[in-house]
């Protein structure tokens, strides 16, 4: 880095905002994400969880500079709130870095904020493909719904499984999941036996249930938003009996994550899933994380793939302040983040340095219960799979 | 395909049914008062949220829970009625319908507090699982329970409005309230008995709807809309009316998702809108 480069960032952040950073303050990380409403449920505070779960580990205490979170709500994926939050926690919160979002509209909008101030931004969830192009300083320690479901159908077609009814909502991460999903298929000369998408504000599937009845598929691949939609879908399709006319139901993971099969007990029993995160991992950084989280989760709930993200956001975060001997320099900390691997809870990962995107293994789970509890048994393990669901 | 149209009409039964029991007290209490609820949706949570409890911590059967559920809401309608609601029901709308969406805003407040944001579920007993074959066509047999559940409460409830001394009341106060002051009818108890039971209904449908609606904070505002358009729709005041909306939005929902799923709820939003047209008073309302 050029000198008078160092001035002239010095100047920038000077002219941001308004007072040269301290290197000994806090390090503070300002988190958009849903703290009320009906996203909350598996939105904000699992986030916050998993990021204490991940101080709880490794110490609140980086290079001398002590992690302060500061919330900001937003309940809904409305793109002017986000962009708001953000500005504040730029230009009055001070934050060396941005982070969460279950939505990628509120993303995309304090994105703009990110790539303008040059704050360094951690995406916690948001798995719309390609959004990153457009953030130079934002990286995703998520997933995409492209790199979780063309593995499902990968799968399907290795087992023979024919006919696959696909059953999406209605809204960009849905297009992309069915994308993904009837590209692969189209792949082994499979073809879809029928395909849905669902309005988001589907209560009563019951009409839908019936066209895939009509249609007698071998399975049916449902992404639907992990809330009421999914709970009252595989319901609907336990209530149709589908699963014991011999219809095999293949899910998006988010699908089943822990808040959501809990309610639906026994119901969601057998489903088969793809998904990247599982709290039954068997590995000792799993079952470390999946302690520490308990201890912060409402009822000891076990963590979803949202709180990994969160875990994984803070092992990026203190690599890069470790590497700058307590500093964040905007270029610096992308050139570190792009090259980083290292043992998350959910396995091996590392990033891709063109997309900015995290390279995971996508595992096939099966739904059961486990001394007492629901858990997605991992049993067949998709490796290095990319952001566009590419191994 | 005959077989598939008939599956996809009793579907849209079973969902009016709900949607029938939930919004027919709103009808009376808006016929009799003019009186905009809009925070009867909580009363439906109030008594979802009660099943679900009296299942969960207090170990009761379903069947057992649903009655439970109707007194729950119908006590807390009462207290409600006496405590807050009657001292608005001389004021303007605007005041009403700030009042309501305030209180409508505290159950969901209050909904979060006391069971979290997530949504709840109930295990049905086995003799409500599975299917049951008719006319040639699968249905749920929780689906034909709820219609033959909904089908015998609006036969009690057309008895009690036709034939009882309290129906009478009810039917002359919503006609002419003045009339009725004048011939010794205590208005304001008539009010009081309707909101009652209204809202145990409204509790009942709740109960019921855990399994096909859903049960969640958001309850009431999200069905918000589904009870003020079958009650608009119907026409106020009525018991027919919203039983006739209710039908009609149930079944076209279900099956234009069903025949045109491309359209999503356009089909049924098109349809009020021309019904409203054409009868700008609701289906069996009159103009005032």
């Amino acid at each position: 880095m050029s000198a008078t480069f160092r001035y002239r960032a010095l100047t920038l952040s000077v002219l941001i905002f308004g007072a040269i950073p301290a290197i000994a303050d806090d390090l503070k990380i300002g988190l958009i994400a849903p703290f009320s409403g009906p996203s909350s449920d598996a939105g904000g505070p699992e986030m916050e969880s998993g990021m204490r779960a991940y101080l709880k580990i490794h110490g609140d205490t980086v290079a001398g500079r002590k992690i302060v979170i500061i919330r900001k709500d937003a309940p809904s994926p409305a793109p002017d709130v986000a962009r708001r939050l953000a500005q504040e926690l730029v230009t009055r919160d001070k934050v060396d870095v941005l982070a969460g979002h279950i939505f990628t509209p509120t993303a995309i909008a304090a994105g703009q904020v990110s790539t303008q101030a040059k704050v360094p931004m951690l995406i916690m969830n948001a798995a719309t493909s390609g959004i990153l192009a457009k953030m130079p300083y934002t990286a995703r320690a998520s997933f995409t719904l492209a790199q979780t479901t063309a593995p499902l159908a990968r799968w399907a077609n290795k087992n023979g499984i024919k006919r696959v009814f696909t059953v999406v909502a209605d809204y960009a991460p849905g297009i992309d999941s069915e994308t993904a999903f009837l590209q692969e298929l189209e792949k082994s000369g499979n073809s879809a036996a029928g395909s849905i998408r669902v309005p988001l504000d589907t209560i009563d599937f019951a009409s839908y249930i019936r066209r895939i009845q009509d249609t007698q598929p071998g399975a049916v691949f449902a992404f639907l938003p992990a809330s009421d939609q999914a709970k009252n879908f595989i319901k609907a399709f336990r209530e149709a009996g589908l699963d014991k006319a011999g219809v095999r139901l293949l899910a998006e993971g988010g699908m089943v994550h822990p808040a959501i099969s809990m309610t639906l007990d026994d119901d969601a029993i057998g489903t088969v899933s793809s998904h990247h995160y599982s709290d039954d991992h068997q590995t000792a950084v799993n079952a470390a994380f999946v302690a520490a989280f308990k201890t912060f989760s409402p009822g000891g709930r076990a963590p979803s793939y949202i709180a990994v993200g969160a875990y994984d956001a803070m092992e990026m975060l203190f690599q890069a302040v470790k590497m700058q001997e307590g500093k964040l320099d905007p270029d610096r900390t992308m050139q570190i983040w792009r090259e980083m691997a290292w043992e998350s809870p959910r396995g091996p990962v590392r990033f891709d340095p063109a997309s900015r995107d995290i390279v995971q293994n996508v595992y096939i789970r099966k739904l059961e219960r486990k001394n007492g509890a629901l858990v997605n048994v991992e049993f067949e393990t998709f490796a290095n799979v990319d952001d566009a669901g590419r191994q | 395909m005959l077989a598939q149209f008939i599956g996809v009409v009793l579907d849209g039964i079973a969902y009016a049914s709900l949607l029938f029991l939930i919004s027919v007290g709103l009808s009376v209490t808006m016929g009799l008062m003019q009186f905009a609820n809009l925070a009867h949706g909580a009363f439906a949570m109030a008594g979802g949220y009660m099943c679900v409890y009296a299942m969960q911590a207090l170990g009761l059967s379903y069947l057992a829970a649903l009655p439970i559920a109707f007194l729950f809401s119908m006590v807390l309608g009462v207290i409600l009625e006496r405590l807050l609601y009657r001292r608005l029901y001389s004021a303007s709308h605007l005041a009403q319908v700030l009042f309501t969406v305030g209180l409508l805003y505290l159950s969901m407040g209050l909904a979060v507090l006391l069971f979290g944001p997530g949504a709840q579920a109930i295990h049905l007993p086995p003799f409500l699982q599975g299917q049951i074959a008719m006319f040639g066509t699968q249905l749920s047999v929780f689906r034909a329970f709820t219609i033959i559940f909904v089908l015998i409460v609006a036969l009690g409830l057309a008895f009690v409005v036709r034939w009882t001394r309290f129906g009478a009341r009810i039917r002359c106060s919503v006609d002419n309230r003045a009339a009725a002051i004048g011939i010794g009818i205590d208005v304001d108890k008539v009010m009081t008995y309707a909101f009652a039971l209204g809202s145990g209904l409204a509790g009942v449908g709740g109960a019921l709807g855990v399994q096909l609606m859903g049960l969640d904070p958001s309850f009431p505002l999200k069905y918000l809309a589904y009870f003020l358009l079958i009650v608009v729709v119907g026409g106020a005041g009525s018991f027919i009316g919203p039983l006739f909306a209710a039908l009609v939005v149930g079944v076209v929902d279900t099956a234009g998702r069903y025949y045109a799923p491309v359209l999503g709820s356009f089909t049924m939003y098109f349809l009020m809108i021309a019904l409203l047209l054409i009868f700008p008073h609701g289906l069996v309302g009159r103009a005032r």
